[in-house]
């Protein structure tokens, strides 16, 4: 297993002590039975007891214990609903988790400015629930977005769906409050369509905890469209449902969602969710129109006439609302479903550029026989961001190595393609060692200094995100063997 | 010049100014492109470091939606590439006579279309970069999306070449819409302004607005059937040779932008009117707001209306006694210059172009 650098010598009474005389006891954990579950996020692979949760329902207090932290030189891992799936929210175990889950206020959702003014802790869906009355919503909407918070969505720059036409949550936040390690807040962004200086909300959306803490996100609400439809096209092979994601781009079409599902996808969604897939198809895609009525209309004919010269050899277009989210379900439980049919998953997000799809999932393939596990493949084909989803059974011995060297593999395949190790689950710690391979030392050396400019003292997540130099060492080490790991049984750092 | 001359360029300078003792003057390098935004930002000094013949596109793939070109290639060169595939670069930037794509990466200026597509730093995918110390760096890259490591490619967007020389840049590009049409509508400027927010709350495809004297056109873009609906849905005149009058909206060329002295305020979309003389014009669905002359309570009366004023146009003397951006707390400053010194440690790249104190 992967474990956080550098250590600290936290002394727990201590800190106990200290936490004890700013937050009221219902706000702060200590007892190993109430740690627990926050030993790890939505990668259920990586865990760590951290030595207290702080679970602060103000600024003030969240203020109060970063100072307090920073005094004491303790880690604070920041976290909101713990969903996310790359080990960002795993806790350090001398360190404090800072649970941001109470300060779950909507503050102000101003119609007329089209702006929520949210707590971090606020759930996705719940702001675009509170902005439905106005004909608004908040569009980026990750797969978890009945759980996952606002605050969680700026640390990791969540996307989502439907993010090829609407962006990222980078392109959507228009001003967060953030508090530093040492206390001081800082206002970032603002509801003016820019500020003077750099562009510091840039910096830190994404930033996955390492910069500041989020305390307040002010986000664009966008009106809702009037209709959306959705064309499901069935194709034989995998590499002509490529070429007709391709072709639908070239046509000059920005679709609200473009999504792919391989084979065993579609297999082990179907018996699940009754989406009506063709399953005989080897992939079958779901292309999102939105707009008004003529508009959907409109583009709804285009892309059906792409994908027939594409070569589609079935096309349904939704007839009703029910249909359209009966075709999404699907897609949407891919990773529930999936979770169905294995024991354990391990979710990939590498992305690629899209003509090189094919090429991955042939090496995919490949690799299923060279690890001995299935993987079923998911993808946000309009923006190129696969997830592979590795199965197998933590409780047989040597698999979960092995899903772990398939899902290296495939990140490392990601970069070699022109790519990314990840398109919207963020590194955390699960990808730490794949950056050593995206980014070369003064890239990295880059990343560290402006840490340093926002975080001195190196306190706010350490080990997450950003590899030391000394890890790529080892890491390039053992990277020479690497698809023929010499000692599987031991730990990888 | 190859890019391992101009980081030649850049570490022989950055290796002069270490050997300057304490207290002695260093000569900085001024990034050049086509010097189209010469009169924008701080003042200029230092040696000209000429990037603007590192040109040419790198890559470009329209299915891909990105392109890659060489800092000092043409605006106009990368639009007309773009153009025969039927695509654009949807924020709309300024050329200002020959701009180049790093000099629009690095100032960070919009046009008419950020309203509906986003600003410049939207669509910057990656960047690869020479910091103050001549190194080379590559960031980001050409995948839509991309969040491994912190995202200084878009950091970089509206720097000023403060952090380093832009050497390449890769875009997102849009395909460009299907249809287009112009409407002129007869308002005051609070009219202006509460219509402009209505329409932003429905799912209208308006994708520019400009209110110049009682005047105010808006831009639909989008599908044909969209934009008919639209259009009847809305009223106004149909304008005469649209085109033309938004090349001079971004251009800049329009007469709203006349004079010597021109501000800029940006402002949330709903704020009210900040009570000050010589309103020229208002842009980006009330965004963006332009004042000409000498305004004394210009800057408290933007950061009243929740946003900031940039001294945009002016003559040198009163750009240096207002400085070209508002200022910044005494925490963010500090900030800025950590930044700064991280990425340009002896100061030698285009100081004082964004704020006089680095």
């Amino acid at each position: 297993m992967t474990t956080p650098e550098p250590a600290f010598a936290t002394d727990r009474a201590v800190l106990v002590a200290r936490l004890k005389t700013i937050l009221p006891a219902h706000c702060l954990l200590v007892d190993e039975e109430d740690l627990r579950p926050y030993e790890c996020d939505g990668l259920t692979a990586y865990r760590e007891l951290p030595l207290a949760v702080c679970l602060p329902e103000s600024e003030g207090q969240v203020i109060d214990v970063l100072r307090t932290c920073h005094l004491l030189g303790v880690p604070v891992v920041a976290r909101g609903a713990g969903t996310g799936l790359s080990g960002g929210a795993m806790p350090h175990a001398q360190g404090v988790v800072l649970s941001l889950a109470r300060l779950n206020k909507i503050l102000r959702v101003d119609r007329s400015a089209r702006i929520a003014v949210v707590q971090p802790g606020v759930r996705n869906l719940a702001v675009s629930e509170a902005a439905a009355p106005h004909g608004l919503y908040y569009a980026p909407d990750p797969s978890s977005q009945i759980a996952c918070t606002l605050g969680g969505n700026v640390a990791e720059n969540s996307g989502g769906v439907h993010c090829l036409k609407y962006g990222l949550t980078v392109h959507n936040v228009l001003h967060i409050r953030v508090v530093s390690i040492e206390g001081e807040v800082f206002e970032i962004g603002s509801e003016a369509p820019d500020v003077p200086g750099y562009d510091l909300l840039a910096l830190l959306i994404g930033s996955e905890g390492m910069l500041g803490v989020v305390t307040e996100v002010t986000v664009k609400l966008v009106p809702k469209p009037e209709l959306a439809q959705v064309v499901m096209a069935s194709f034989d092979d995998v590499a002509r449902a490529g070429d007709a994601v391709a072709a639908i781009i070239a046509a000059g079409i920005i679709p609200a969602g473009l999504e792919m599902m391989d084979k065993p996808a579609t297999a082990a969604v179907e018996p699940y969710v009754k989406a009506g897939y063709d399953l005989d198809a080897a992939a079958i895609l779901l292309c999102e129109s939105d707009g008004t009525p003529e508009e959907v209309a409109e583009e709804i004919a285009r892309v059906t006439g792409v994908l027939t010269a594409a070569g589609a050899r079935e096309i349904r277009v939704s007839q009703s609302e029910a249909e359209r989210l009966r075709f999404w379900a699907g897609r949407k439980a891919a990773f529930p479903a999936v979770g169905r049919i294995t024991p354990d998953y391990y979710c990939m997000d590498g992305t690629i550029p899209r003509k090189r799809l094919a090429e991955m999932l042939s090496a995919i393939a490949d690799m299923e026989k060279k690890y001995d596990l299935r993987c079923a493949n998911v993808f946000h084909a309009g923006d190129g961001n696969l997830h592979p989803l590795i199965m197998y059974d933590a409780a047989k011995s040597g698999e979960w190595t092995n899903a772990e060297a398939f899902g290296a593999e495939i990140l490392e395949l990601s970069v070699t393609l022109g790519g990314s190790i990840t398109g919207e689950h963020g590194v955390g710690i699960e990808k730490i060692n794949q950056m050593c391979v995206q980014y070369k030392t003064p890239e990295l050396e880059a990343f560290r200094r402006i840490k340093a400019a926002f975080d001195e003292s190196g306190l706010l997540n350490p080990g997450k995100a950003v590899p030391s130099l000394h890890r790529c060492a080892e890491y390039g080490r053992m990277h020479v063997h690497h698809g023929d790991v010499k000692f599987p049984e031991l730990e990888r750092f | 010049m190859t890019l391992d001359q101009i980081a030649a360029a850049i570490r022989a300078a950055h290796d002069a100014a270490r050997q300057v003792p304490l207290g002695g003057s260093q000569t900085p390098l001024r990034i050049r492109g086509a010097g189209s935004k010469d009169f924008y930002g701080g003042m200029l000094a230092g040696d000209v470091l000429d990037v603007g013949v590192y040109k040419g596109i790198v890559a470009y793939e329209p299915t891909e939606l990105y392109i890659t070109a060489r800092c000092g290639t043409p605006l106009a060169e990368i639009e007309a590439v773009l153009a025969e595939k039927g695509q654009m670069l949807a924020f709309e930037p300024p050329h200002f006579s020959g701009a180049t794509v790093g000099g629009c990466v690095a100032a960070g200026l919009s046009g008419p279309r950020r309203q509906q597509a986003g600003a410049v730093r939207d669509f910057v995918l990656g960047v690869k970069l020479i910091d103050g110390t001549g190194q080379m760096l590559d960031f980001g890259g050409q995948v839509m999306k991309n969040v491994a490591g912190y995202d200084v490619s878009r950091l970089l967007a509206g720097s000023m070449g403060t952090l380093g020389v832009l050497a390449e840049v890769t875009l997102k590009v849009l395909p460009r819409p299907v249809a287009e049409r112009t409407l002129v509508f007869a308002v005051d400027e609070g009219e202006a302004i509460r219509r402009l927010n209505e329409w932003g709350g429905q799912p209208l495809p308006v994708s520019a607005s400009f209110w110049h004297e009682g005047k105010l056109w808006l831009r639909l873009s989008g599908a044909g059937a969209a934009v008919e609906a639209a259009s009847r849905k809305l009223g106004g005149l149909v304008a005469v040779d649209p085109e033309k009058h938004w090349i001079s909206v971004r251009e800049q060329t329009h007469p709203a932008f006349a004079g010597a002295i021109l501000w800029r305020l940006a402002v949330p979309t709903t704020a009210a009117s900040p009570g000050l003389d010589g309103l020229r014009a208002i842009e980006w669905g009330g965004g963006q707001r332009w004042y000409a002359g000498e305004q004394e309570a210009v800057r408290g009366a933007a950061a009243r209306g929740g946003g900031h004023a940039v001294l945009y146009r002016a003559p040198e003397s009163l750009r240096c006694r207002e400085g070209a951006f508002a200022p910044l707390s005494p925490a963010l400053l500090a900030l800025h210059r950590r930044l700064k010194k991280s990425f340009d440690p002896e100061a030698i790249l285009n100081p004082g172009r964004l704020y006089a104190e680095f």
